[in-house]
């Protein structure tokens, strides 16, 4: 059997993601910044219609885009404001803000849905090497500050303690969101990058016992989802991203269902 | 000897906000067990803080002892439960330790065992001697308690102050805590800090019970406040938390 180029590059992708996205997510759940991701990839549209609009690369202008989101963001949190509100705000603002902005480039139409749900099947080489820096930066920087990180998140007064600054660690979260979004756009697209920080990890609790097996079993299950969602958009002829969200989400339900199974039984079983 | 830490004229200030704390002198020499007490809002765990240099200072001095090991003791956290940690693993954040190590800083806190249970599972109790046993990980000269009996009922309170005196006698450490429960700590103190954004009056705790500062602001009898593990039920119109007259304070500064 011959396996096309363009879906070996789409499966490279897709598993570099789940690389970068699996640890990730797990702060994003743990800090509950779930919200925070959401702007942040938001916000790419905007950086999209910028970059189209400029003519530079669209990863640097997502990139820096929603390396902005971020920092705006974390200026604006601590001022009064409930975070959800001052999140929904902003998330919703770019976002309309770039789809208003790409109907204003001249000439070439600008396929829309590919940005917003993702076209993982157009790779190319060029997006595949910068996709492999992006993720290589994330690990390392996330490998380099694990520990810090972690007590930051455990709590914030421990982390003082220990003569680190939680801030500065939360800078370390924005700067490797804001290279996950860039990189996820092209698998995902902007609306599904969310899913792919989240369904994965929340799947790993379920069974983890400690902070590290829980970001190596959310890897495992997103790189299942990219096989599982890549494999069925081809033999379904459906569309690429949300297929593999679509898996994600069904790996959730039932990882779910079988831990509700395995207690419904064990206490049968005892009583 | 140089003292472990040593305070002069620490003002700290959040924002435009009134000073938290002003002109605050403070010493602590090794060995010794200081208590911070004072009303909610009284710049107590800021004085903590400011203390060990984890918030800025809008003017003062804190000089601390070169290569200072402190093991603090947070107020009570608040874990996600979406966070999966086991204890060994949370005694081990930013820390290197063997296995049998794990097992006789549990074992030091009447906490043995405990290893692979999830820090989200530990009852209230439980969680406070973890958080003690990781403080005490790096054979600390100085243990800092932020109010490490939050959450905790009177005789659960009782036990693990008992349990901070084992573990100071046991090490020789110097012990820096700050209560508003004060009549459990005092009795085991060299000296009492009565704070309410400055130094209110301080001694050895019969000193402070029955200096007037120190009643104006919590309006309790020396008997109350020198009751080790006793219980009070009897607090009626002078609840600690609810100085009746600040003024009374100032009156010798």
């Amino acid at each position: 059997m011959i396996i096309d180029a363009f879906v070996l590059r789409a499966l490279a992708a897709g598993l570099l993601l789940a690389l970068a996205a699996g640890p990730l997510g797990c702060f994003v759940v743990w800090r509950r910044m779930a919200y925070f991701g959401d702007a942040t990839a938001h916000g790419a549209i905007l950086g999209v219609a910028l970059a189209l609009a400029f003519g530079i690369s669209v990863t640097l202008g997502t990139l820096v885009t929603a390396l902005v989101m971020a920092l705006v963001i974390a200026a604006l949190q601590g001022r009064g404001w409930a975070v959800d509100t001052l999140l929904g705000v902003l998330a919703h603002s770019a976002l309309a803000l770039g789809l208003v902005a790409v109907s204003f480039l001249p000439g070439v139409r600008v396929d829309l849905s590919a940005w917003l749900f993702g076209d993982i099947l157009t790779v190319g080489a060029a997006d595949l090497w910068s996709a492999a820096a992006g993720v290589g930066l994330v690990l390392a920087l996330l490998a380099w500050r694990w520990e810090a990180l972690l007590s930051a998140t455990i709590s914030e007064d421990l982390a003082r303690s220990l003569g680190l600054d939680p801030r500065r660690e939360h800078l370390v979260l924005v700067l490797a969101l804001a290279i996950v979004v860039a990189v996820a756009l092209k698998v995902v697209g902007a609306l599904l990058i969310g899913a792919m920080l989240l369904i994965p990890p929340a799947t790993a609790r379920v069974y983890a016992r400690s902070p590290e097996g829980m970001a190596m079993a959310a890897v495992a299950l997103a790189a299942l989802a990219v096989l599982a969602g890549l494999a069925a958009s081809l033999v379904l002829d459906t569309p690429a991203g949300p297929s593999i969200v679509t898996a994600s989400a069904a790996f959730f339900a039932g990882t779910l269902g079988g831990a509700a199974l395995r207690r419904a039984i064990l206490s049968r079983v005892r009583a | 000897m140089i003292p472990l830490i040593e305070a002069r004229g620490l003002d700290v200030a959040y924002g435009h906000a009134p000073p938290v704390l002003h002109h605050v002198d403070f010493t602590l020499r090794a060995g010794e067990i200081v208590t911070i007490v004072g009303p909610n809002g009284s710049g107590k765990s800021t004085l903590l803080r400011a203390l060990l240099g984890m918030v800025p200072l809008s003017g003062g001095t804190v000089r601390r002892a070169p290569g200072l090991r402190v093991g603090y003791v947070p107020q009570t956290l608040h874990l996600d439960a979406n966070l999966p940690l086991p204890v060994s693993r949370f005694l081990r954040l930013n820390r290197r330790l063997r296995a049998d190590e794990v097992a006789a800083l549990l074992a030091r806190v009447g906490a043995p065992g405990l290893e692979t249970r999830e820090m989200a599972t530990l009852s209230g109790g439980q969680f406070q001697r973890v958080l003690l046993a990781r403080a005490l990980a790096g054979d600390p000269q100085l243990l800092v308690l932020d109010e490490p009996t939050q959450g905790l009922d009177q005789p659960g309170t009782a036990a693990f102050y008992r349990l901070i005196e084992e573990v100071r006698r046991a090490i020789g450490c110097a012990v820096l805590s700050v209560s508003h429960d004060l009549h459990v700590v005092m009795s085991a103190s060299d000296r009492v800090v009565c704070l309410n954004g400055h130094v209110c009056c301080e001694g050895t705790p019969s000193v402070v019970s029955n200096a007037p500062e120190y009643r104006a602001l919590f309006g309790l009898g020396s008997q109350g406040a020198l009751a080790l593990y006793q219980h009070h039920h009897d607090h009626g119109a002078d609840h600690p938390d609810h100085p009746h007259d600040h003024e009374v304070c100032d009156h010798d500064h």
